[in-house]
């Protein structure tokens, strides 16, 4: 018996792993660590399916410190972040947090991130694989008024599920009262916190920045909470697979434009159109108004079996016409579930599409995303 | 009855010339949740080490090698309606496939229960 197939790691050539500031926590609980990104992680405790559906239902405590958090300011940042990403910077209030992307100069995405205005400037979270790739970038493009400080020191949570708020809430009060992508500055037992209502999940739930050395003790207070269990990797990557999150490394790349990864929502800001000053502006419009080389969609698979990155779309003479780029076992639909980029006339709601995978045909229903339906809480709605 | 392991973690049970093969305890404790199994079909022929089945878990698919030549006599139809049975009865019950052996000395080379826990006791 052998694996080929990991389904989402990122394992790179044989190099030493670094340890999250929360690696002993872990391993005391069970967590069956696996390389990723460059750290040993916890890919699951009590198994992928369980913690998946408790998700779904409670709330689960994810690790996430092996994402990059930078500190961005200086005179002009927003000017010149507006340079590199396509995001309406000028326009974000104090603790809002907006979706970007970062862009090479074609218009292909060197990374996907999340940035929040703050009093002194703006703090981003780009991904654990890209960090420093992502910090290079950032050094050479940004004008030297601007000062990039790589928060290695801080430890990233995430607390997410519908019962979320109810666990943080009763630790850290106040925090209910924020909304979906807003954040704010919170204390508990004397330690400074940011908390942001956000995630990576579908569900409600909340982001937690916090100093690395009061994690393990701010993971135990909130796994002491009856709502909370720890939760690994894999279910991290089903949730997010179920919510139409895409994973850059494996949905998106340099090869890929917003617009193929169905991310039109990154370059919505009127402004920044009708300017067309981000990266690859002019590829990317033109894309937007006349359709892109290929589209990402969601795919139930027929059966049970799963199709994996890797996978490719085929046509009828089995010629390769797209690729599967995630892919798995969806524990809340009880089926087999895909992202993946077709050509724009197979990208219809409903078009059944034949893929390959080791040699064995298997077709696919294009399905409207998400598979599950966000329960984000949003400003106006109901509480 | 005679029960072997391979060092890829299968199992055979070998009764006259008929060997019942599945994944091990530790094998299915690694995978974790396995929600797929593709047996193959009655008349299949496999050499040993051939690919003979897939299993898949939440987070991966993994090939199942035939540990012994031979022709298929069954897969295991159970599996297609419950392949968590691979979960909670790898030993017995969510065995993979039945073949009739062609060459019974390859069981020599495999390890005896008591080698495999040994060998699972040191990775």
């Amino acid at each position: 018996m052998s694996d080929y197939d990991n389904g989402g790691g990122e394992e790179g050539p044989e190099i030493e792993n670094e340890l999250l500031p929360l690696d002993a926590w872990h391993r005391a609980r069970g967590g069956r660590m696996v390389p990723f990104a460059g750290y040993e992680m916890p890919v699951q405790y009590e198994g992928i399916m369980a913690e998946h559906l408790w998700v779904r239902e409670h709330a689960g405590l994810f690790d996430v410190s092996h994402m990059g958090q930078l500190f961005l300011s200086g005179d002009g940042l927003d000017a010149a972040l507006e340079a590199l990403i396509p995001a309406d910077v000028v326009s974000v209030k104090l603790n809002a947090q907006k979706y970007s992307l970062l862009l090479a100069d074609n218009g292909g995405i060197l990374d996907d991130l999340m940035f929040t205005r703050w009093d002194d400037g703006i703090y981003m979270v780009v991904n654990g694989a890209v960090k420093y790739d992502d910090i290079a970038h950032l050094l050479d493009h940004l004008p030297d008024d601007v000062t990039i400080n790589h928060m290695a020191d801080a430890a990233l949570l995430a607390l997410q599920g519908p019962e979320a708020v109810t666990a943080l809430s009763r630790l850290v009060p106040g925090v209910e009262a924020l909304v979906f992508m807003t954040g704010g500055r919170f204390t508990w037992q004397d330690v400074d916190l940011w908390i942001s209502r956000s995630g990576y999940t579908g569900e409600d739930g909340y982001e937690i920045s916090l100093d690395a050395e009061h994690a393990a003790a701010f993971a135990d207070a909130l796994t002491a909470e009856p709502e909370v269990r720890p939760i690994g990797l894999g279910a991290r990557d089903s949730l997010r697979l179920e919510a139409d999150l895409p994973l850059y490394g494996h949905d998106l790349d340099p090869e890929t434009t917003p617009i193929m990864a169905a991310l039109n929502f990154a370059i919505g800001s009127k402004r920044r159109r009708e300017e067309a000053n981000f990266p690859g502006a002019a590829r990317i419009l033109a894309e937007r108004e006349s359709g892109p080389p290929l589209r990402r969609v969601g795919l139930v698979i027929e059966g049970r079996q799963p199709v994996r990155e890797g996978g490719t779309v085929v046509d009828q003479s089995g010629a390769e016409i797209g690729r599967v780029t995630s892919g798995g076992f969806a524990p809340s639909l009880n089926a087999a579930i895909a992202m993946a980029y077709v050509p724009p006339a197979l990208a219809e709601i409903g078009t059944v599409v034949q893929l390959s995978q080791r040699g064995k045909l298997h077709s696919g229903t294009v399905t409207a995303m998400p598979f599950i339906p966000h329960k984000y809480v949003r400003a106006g709605g109901p509480k | 009855m005679s029960r072997y392991f391979t060092q890829d973690h299968e199992w055979i049970d070998v009764t006259g010339d008929v060997g019942t093969v599945g994944i091990s305890d530790y094998a299915q404790s690694q995978l974790g949740d396995i929600v797929f199994v593709d047996v193959p079909e009655a008349g299949k022929t496999l050499t040993k080490g051939d690919d003979a089945a897939v299993v898949e878990s939440v987070k991966a698919a993994s090939d199942v090698y035939a540990p012994a030549s031979g022709t298929v006599l069954e897969g295991n139809a159970a599996l297609a309606d419950t392949p968590n049975l691979v979960n909670e009865e790898p030993e017995t019950n969510g065995w993979f496939f039945k073949l009739t052996l062609s060459d019974p000395s390859e069981l020599d080379q495999m390890m005896d229960e008591t080698a495999y826990a040994a060998f699972v006791a040191g990775l």
